[in-house]
């Protein structure tokens, strides 16, 4: 049968089960987007305000559904858009296939119009890219992108098209690509009993765990693995719903913003199990001190993460449930009483911390939200001051309900991703929890939401300064307030009024509980601007590069 | 830990970009580059690329398990020095009178050199070594009037064959 390139990429999305897509048109993806149109049926677009809210919900999509996310962009400035969103995808290992049209080949190379190398640009944010200009290179182009974004340690994969490919015709059939199943990393006989020698034998152990464990679906053998030899556990913000927030052995999260508990827990372990993680800066803040007194062992799925960060004692290279699942038989029954009580007395220590003048706290609005909302609800941040709150306070019930920028700390992130999570989750409740800093950067997403009917509750920390810069300047920098008092007047009620949805205000907890009830009832997009103190900080807080020694609690 | 210099080869796709890849890869990881050579094999889907950079044992180890993820990278090892032979090949044009040609031809002689390009007021000499070698030579020659050097950098091989199956 012969198909435009166009066509064959329509036939190829169906292939790899895309039903859905996030985008943007232009000049050079015209045909694309005819094809999308003959396609309408089959894949449906989600036209975003802006790239960057394509990739993200892209991002976001995928977060939340455990498949890969699509994005189309246009060439130049269409495909430059998207290169934030790539990166913070990256940054957290999601799978994604970002498809992009550039001008036709025989324009490549003369600064054309709307011409960039975007293949240039995104190498070092992507697992694999490809420039694509000859129609024969397109079918295996695009089949080898979902393989690549969905193998091992998932990630981006950018297909770069010259418009004359997505013109020219193919002799393509549908239907015959067969998946070859991916190679699963696991472990040897010989790696597990060694690490379930060192699990039976030790006697102050912690689990820390990652993004890893949530990707691998691993989250019921490590509560199992938990329960049978007594081991309290940790988690990074890239795991957080893994193991639910009431469970006895959950001592909440670790690092720079992580609990006291979790934190001095680790110092004192002599058995540190770290499981799909990557010890990174903002958990291990000193690499030579980190859990100094613990035989370190290592489980993740890609080979560079071991001992990149910090050096451990053992290390094995395994998908982390192919891992626990060889493990578990392995585990002895066993408890630990003294040190699980130590550890969790510690945890009790850590209460919730008002400050500022205002009479609603960050802690009054997530615990108001989490009362009000039902278990499966899937929460999207952005970046600062309230990603934390929220990483902190939330009640944590599920794996993937808990979408936020890791590793790449990207502002603006949420609101795409909101975007992408409710696509992929009609029937779940999304909440996007933001902050007035954050959310001026891509606020724009709220035609889409209203277009799309999406009703995405944005609870926005409204404390009229860039929180977690202004808390670093307070802390560090004598309170010299560099760029972050910008003195703002936006009126988020009315602006989201003007996008065609509904906006709310909140000052004290009465007020919040109020109109979030009444959000809840709305169809599409509603804004609560929460007024919070600009005092108002993260805590506890052990400094970049500090210890545990140098954690900062109020 | 000590830092050492280390050889490794790298066995990739003989496609467009592929190198630029692999170079930007070190680039962002921080591994400064001493020397680079890239050539065809005896396969014609595949190039070797040589890489000799400033390490120590654990950033080998890393550069080497991050180049091995990149999707057109087929075989990447080390080169250890003592099962391994490294070669270089050094291109340089001095200015010489006529008095001087003797006795550098002396010179190029005595390291195996040869002399490629003669005129009456230059000459080229070309030769192929070990890095140690190249160096001694160059020294040797330090005092004449030296207009332009090229070297290749290494390129290397592991000794012996094993038939693979």
């Amino acid at each position: 049968m012969k198909l435009t390139g166009s066509q064959v990429i329509a036939e190829i999305l169906l292939e790899h089960k895309v039903d859905t897509v996030f985008g943007y048109p232009g000049g050079a993806a015209l045909n694309v987007y005819d094809a999308l149109y003959e396609y309408k049926d089959q894949i449906r677009h989600i036209m975003t305000a802006h790239e960057q809210g394509a990739a993200h919900a892209a991002d976001g999509y995928a977060r939340s559904t455990g498949r890969t996310g699509v994005v189309f962009a246009t060439s130049g400035p269409g495909a430059t858009n998207l290169v934030t969103g790539i990166a913070t995808a990256f940054m957290d290992s999601i799978p994604m296939v970002a498809i992009t049209s550039n001008v036709p080949n025989s324009q490549i190379g003369k600064d054309a119009f709307q011409e960039v190398s975007i293949t240039g640009v995104t190498m070092p944010v992507t697992k694999h890219n490809f420039f694509v200009n000859k129609i024969e290179m397109l079918p295996k182009a695009l089949h080898d992108a979902f393989r690549i974004a969905e193998s091992g340690r998932r990630g981006p994969v950018l297909v770069d098209i010259t418009k004359d490919v997505t013109a020219a015709k193919i002799d393509y059939k549908p239907g015959n690509y067969q998946s070859k199943p991916a190679e699963v990393a696991r472990p040897t006989e010989k790696e597990l009993k060694k690490v379930a020698d060192l699990i039976n034998g030790a006697r102050r152990p912690i689990i820390y765990f990652g993004g890893g464990v949530a990707a691998g679906e691993a989250g019921l053998q490590l509560r199992e693995l938990m329960k049978r030899a007594d081991i309290p556990a940790t988690y990074t913000m890239m795991a957080a719903g893994v193991i639910g927030y009431d469970d006895p052995r959950n001592i909440g999260l670790l690092g720079m913003h992580g609990t006291i508990a979790a934190n001095r827990a680790v110092d004192k372990a002599d058995l540190l199990l770290a499981f799909g993680t990557r010890f990174s800066d903002r958990v291990a803040l000193n690499p030579k001190k980190f859990a100094k007194k613990a035989t370190k062992v290592q489980v993740d799925i890609d080979k560079a993460e071991i001992n990149k960060n910090v050096h451990v004692d053992y290390a094995v290279v395994s998908d982390i449930g192919e891992f626990l699942n060889g493990l578990l038989p392995l585990i002895e029954k066993n408890e630990h009483p003294s040190w699980v009580k130590e550890v969790t007395e510690m945890k009790k220590t850590t209460g919730d911390v008002k400050q500022g003048d205002s009479d609603l706290h960050p802690s009054e609005v997530i615990t108001s939200i989490c009362d009000l909302t039902d278990k499966e609800t899937i929460y999207v941040t952005d970046v600062g001051q309230h990603q934390m709150w929220a990483a902190q306070y939330l009640k944590h019930k599920n794996t993937h309900s808990f979408i936020t920028s890791g590793g790449l700390g990207t502002m603006g992130f949420g609101y795409g991703a909101a975007i992408g999570a409710q696509i992929g989750n009609p029937n779940k409740r999304v909440i996007h929890i933001t902050g007035d800093g954050s959310f001026h950067m891509n606020l724009n997403e709220a035609c889409t939401a209203v277009s799309e009917k999406l009703p995405i509750i944005s609870i926005i920390m409204n404390n009229r300064v860039l929180g977690m810069v202004y808390q670093w300047q307070t802390v560090f920098y004598d309170g010299r307030y560099s760029s972050t008092t910008p003195e703002r007047k936006t009126d988020f009620v009315k602006v989201i009024e003007g996008f065609g949805g509904t906006g709310y205000r909140a000052e004290n907890p009465e007020q919040f509980r109020e109109v979030f009830k009444k959000a809840l009832q709305q169809e599409g997009p509603v804004w609560i601007d929460c007024k919070i103190g600009r005092e108002e900080r993260v805590l506890p807080m052990i400094p970049g590069g500090g210890t545990v020694e140098d954690m900062i609690i109020g | 830990m000590t830092s050492k210099k280390e050889v490794i080869s790298i066995f990739v796709d003989n496609q467009a970009n592929v190198l630029t890849r692999v170079v930007s890869l070190f680039g962002r990881r921080g591994f400064n580059i001493d020397s680079l050579t890239v050539s065809a094999t005896n396969d014609p889907a595949l190039s070797r690329i040589t890489v000799v950079f400033d390490g120590t044992e654990q950033s080998l180890a890393q550069i080497i398990t991050q180049t091995e993820k990149l999707e057109n990278v087929r075989a990447i090892f080390p080169l250890k020095k003592e099962d391994s032979l490294f070669r270089e090949l050094l291109l340089v044009k001095i200015a010489v009178t006529k008095e001087d040609r003797s006795a550098i031809k002396e010179i190029v002689e005595i390291y195996r050199g040869k002399i490629v390009d003669l005129s009456k007021t230059s000459m080229i000499i070309e030769l192929t070594g070990e890095t140690s070698k190249i160096d001694g030579f160059m020294k040797m020659i330090d005092c004449y009037n030296i207009v332009e050097v090229c070297r290749t950098g290494i390129t290397a091989m592991e000794r012996g064959w094993e038939e693979k199956e």
